[in-house]
């Protein structure tokens, strides 16, 4: 173990934390020394956002100990964290846009005499701004500053607080190279007036570059902490990857020529996040989007199927471009779109099985607006029969269904309009290994009926796996394509995080390599 | 009652729901109960039709705003919309001089006034709340306008009809309500429209993507809360034979309180139109029992209010389970 350094800001020992039926931390073990800079790496779901947030107290560990400068705590919130040093810096901030970069420095913590506000900000963040030197405008509004200040904002509110460990969750994630470098300098700056930075990131070069220890992490657990000198990043890599996890693969359908109409394609497509996306998706082809979690895959979906806004470029439906792009004109045209969050955006969650499957095709089950009540339940019956969803109630209150047996749900809507093109968003998330196997036969099934499908996952095994193409997304940008079966998950991940290629500030990656591969 | 709760319990449903749904109808059964036990002058045939008359414009405008709350917005410019259309209906059957004529265009002048609301909602992506507060101003100057702030008496006898009149002991309005609830529960629980209602109000974002006008489907409840008020003026109107700018005054409030005492969640998605109606009247016996009891009229508007802070209550508990 870990615990051997003197010095221990925060010691966790034999943290579990379980989100449903998801083991997100699996009795993790790792020491967090005062005034070191500590990266924590790992695969998207690997637990090192999550290790972050209960160090942090955003979430409760369901097991385990954790010790705050050599003191066993045991109710554990971000309010305790903060009275006892220990503040966590979210990816998405938390300030008050209307509120002044000085009053969100100091809120919660306003000195006042029976809630009347002393005249004393301006000096108290004064002599903040002298410790931290950051420059910012200290009455304007926080709406109006760049996201890097805003950050500065954090750093200095978690300062004000007499923070001894700062978490930091992604943050370089939505900065320009040159902002990122200036965050690692106050890093540098933090570390040398004793406080700890825990850093939380998948840039394998910047954790290299700034950390002086690293912990590496996979699927909850930790694989090791060791210097950050005596690290590189294709070690990195290779730790983060591991051993394969057992996946019941099932065998793809064979490629449809490569000569095909597309049913649906994409060309110079750019939008919201999307940086000039080409691509194009056969009858009975199964292609593969993987990219990190922020690359932008879940963006060109919707870009395809009419969601957000297109700036520039055309989307194809079988070869005719598409002049109204709406989710309701793709669906007439035979699209389906399974999205990302199956519980905001996929499922009425107050409505039956029944009526959540048939949503989207109430046309076909009513005659003058009338529902045919018959007909609507026989066809339900059968899906959810054939996808094997339980309890196979059709009145079923979808709320209390399982992740695996909401996602079938959600097949079922979508299969029972026999889409010629369905995008899948992250189809097994969060569900258990059962309804993934179920999920994986299903894909290859209705690929093999002729359906051309785009899918979309967070985990490299099953998207090399069940696809016959592979798109490398980063950026919003289509960056390489590899073939499905026979490429390891190792050179995917090598590509996506770019190793053995040089440093480039994000803004220039995305130009050079932006369009087609 | 009780077989259905038990089997809906056991097939895993939540009793915190069953509460919510047949909370209304319990308590009106016991009030009803209460006040026939505690006084002879409440069970009788003609207090009872009195009761089912005098609140049936309320329980029309209730069982619309059902719908307006389900598909997960409010509709506060209903007591304004039914102020417009009564003045609306004695003007255009005296400057016209037909009775049937101004009956006709109460419920065309809320359907048009509805019809402005859910555009100027969906257009202008106002939050139906602030949308309705607005035009529930704009409405009741238009009535005072239209008026020049007098009333309109319409001596025609025809006009007083639809009011007055019934079939057998039974008023017409108590029949037009009838009829309103069976088609808007028709509406809801049988039509894909209603399906669309539920969902959007459920879920707006999952039902865009499953292709659903959510804009379309948002404007044609407030169309129908409005054409709902229009009935609810012809009814009153016709049964005062005068046109007040003032007649509608309060009444949205009163109908989005039936609503929520009938367990329609505030945050949509679920409801139900007999609870609404059900919830008019239990408004109704509070009141109709402060009357036959003599009691201090003093505790009517805090009982009432207590009632309804109650209702609400159980609602947002149900929902955080």
């Amino acid at each position: 173990m870990e615990g051997a350094t003197p010095a221990a800001a925060v010691t966790v020992r034999d943290l579990s934390v379980r989100f449903g039926s998801t083991q997100a931390l699996d009795s993790v073990s790792v020491s967090l020394a005062e005034g070191e800079v500590h990266g924590l790496v790992g695969e998207n779901g690997a637990g090192k956002s999550t290790l972050g947030k209960v160090v942090g107290g955003l979430y409760q560990p369901d097991s385990g100990e954790l010790e705050v400068f050599g003191r066993p705590v045991h109710r554990w919130d971000t309010r305790r964290a903060q009275d006892a040093g220990v503040v966590i810096i979210a990816q998405e901030l938390c300030l008050v846009p209307a509120l002044t970069v000085a009053e969100n420095v100091f809120l919660g913590r306003e000195s006042r005499t029976f809630g009347v506000l002393h005249a004393n900000l301006r000096a108290r963040y004064r002599k903040l701004e002298e410790i931290c030197g950051f420059g910012l405008p200290p009455d304007a509004p926080v709406e109006t500053l760049p996201i890097a200040d805003q950050q500065k904002v954090e750093i200095m509110r978690a300062l004000a607080r007499e923070a001894r460990v700062i978490v930091m969750d992604e943050p370089t994630s939505s900065l320009t190279a040159d902002e990122s470098e200036r965050l690692h300098e106050i890093m540098r700056w933090l570390r040398e007036r004793g406080t700890t930075v825990v850093y939380v990131t998948h840039f394998l070069d910047d954790v290299l570059a700034n950390c002086d220890r690293v912990t590496v992490m996979r699927d909850g657990r930790v694989i090791r902490t060791a210097e950050a000198a005596a690290e590189t990043k294709a070690g990195l890599v290779e730790a983060m990857l591991g051993e394969p996890v057992d996946v019941l693969l099932p065998d793809l359908p064979p490629a449809p020529p490569p000569d095909t109409e597309p049913v649906a394609e994409m060309r110079d497509v750019r939008g919201d996040a999307v940086r000039g996306v080409s691509l194009r998706v056969r009858p009975g082809e199964i292609v593969g989007l993987a990219g990190l979690v922020g690359s932008g895959r879940t963006e060109i979906a919707r870009a395809l199927f009419g969601c957000d806004r297109i700036e520039s470029g055309q989307v194809l439906f079988r070869g005719e471009p598409v002049t109204d792009a709406s989710p309701r004109a793709s669906i007439a045209r035979g699209m389906a779109m399974i999205p990302e969050d199956r519980r905001a955006q996929g499922l009425v969650l107050q409505r039956p099985v029944l009526e959540n499957v048939t949503l989207p095709h109430l046309g076909r089950f009513s005659r003058s607006g009338v529902l045919s009540r018959g007909s609507e339940r026989a066809a339900v019956r059968e899906l959810v029969e054939r996808l094997g969803v339980r309890p196979a109630a059709l009145d079923g209150d979808v709320s209390v269904y399982s992740g695996g047996n909401q996602q079938k749900v959600l097949f079922a809507k979508w299969l029972l309009g026999r889409p010629e093109f369905l995008i899948l968003d992250e189809p097994t998330r969060g569900v258990d290994v059962g309804a993934k196997s179920r999920i994986y036969q299903l894909i290859v099934e209705v690929a093999a009926a002729g359906t051309g499908i785009l899918l979309i996952s967070s985990e490299l095994e099953e998207v090399i796996g069940l696809s016959h193409r592979v798109h490398l997304v980063r950026g919003g940008a289509v960056v390489g394509e590899v073939p499905g079966p026979g490429t390891s998950v190792d050179e995917v991940l090598q590509r996506l995080f770019e190793v053995g290629q040089p440093q480039q500030s994000p803004s220039a990656d995305e130009t050079e390599t932006g369009g087609r591969p | 009652m009780t077989a259905t709760a038990s089997a809906r319990a056991g097939s895993g449903v939540n009793v915190p729901a069953l509460v919510r749904h047949y909370a209304v109808l319990i308590m009106l059964v016991a009030l009803f109960v209460v006040l026939s036990v505690s006084t002879s002058s409440f069970l009788t045939l003609t207090n009872l039709l009195n009761i089912l008359n005098q609140n049936a414009p309320l329980a029309i405008i209730a069982v619309a705003g059902t719908l307006v709350v389900i598909c997960g917005g409010f509709d506060l410019s209903t007591g304004a919309i039914f102020s417009v259309a009564n003045v609306v209906a004695a003007w255009v059957a005296l400057h016209l001089n037909s009775p049937v004529l101004g009956l006709i265009a109460a419920p065309l002048a809320g359907a048009a006034l509805g019809l402005v609301n859910g555009v100027a909602i969906t257009r202008l992506r106002i939050h139906s709340f602030l949308a309705t507060l607005a035009s529930s101003l704009v409405y009741a100057g238009l009535a005072v306008l239209i008026t020049g702030g007098f009333l309109i008496s319409v001596q025609a006898t025809g006009f007083t009809a639809l009011g007055r009149g019934g079939i057998g002991p039974v008023y017409y309005a108590i029949v037009i309500l009838a009829l309103f609830a069976l088609l808007s529960g028709f509406l809801l629980n049988r039509t894909a429209f209603g399906r669309y209602v539920l969902s959007v109000g459920g879920n707006a974002e999952a039902a865009e993507l499953s292709g659903i006008r959510v804009n379309r489907i948002k404007l044609y409840t407030f169309l129908y809360s409005g054409l709902a008020a229009g009935i609810a003026a012809a009814i009153g109107v016709s049964r005062i034979g005068t046109g007040q700018p003032q007649a509608g005054d309060g009444m949205q409030l009163l109908a989005i309180a039936a609503v929520i005492l009938g367990g329609t969640s505030i945050y949509g998605g679920v409801g139900a139109i007999w609870r609404s109606v059900c919830g008019v009247y239990l408004l109704a016996l509070i009141d109709n029992g402060f009357d036959i009891l003599n009691a201090n009229p003093f505790f009517k508007d805090l009982t009432t209010g207590v009632v309804i802070l109650a209702a609400v209550a159980l609602s947002v508990a149900s929902k955080r389970r």
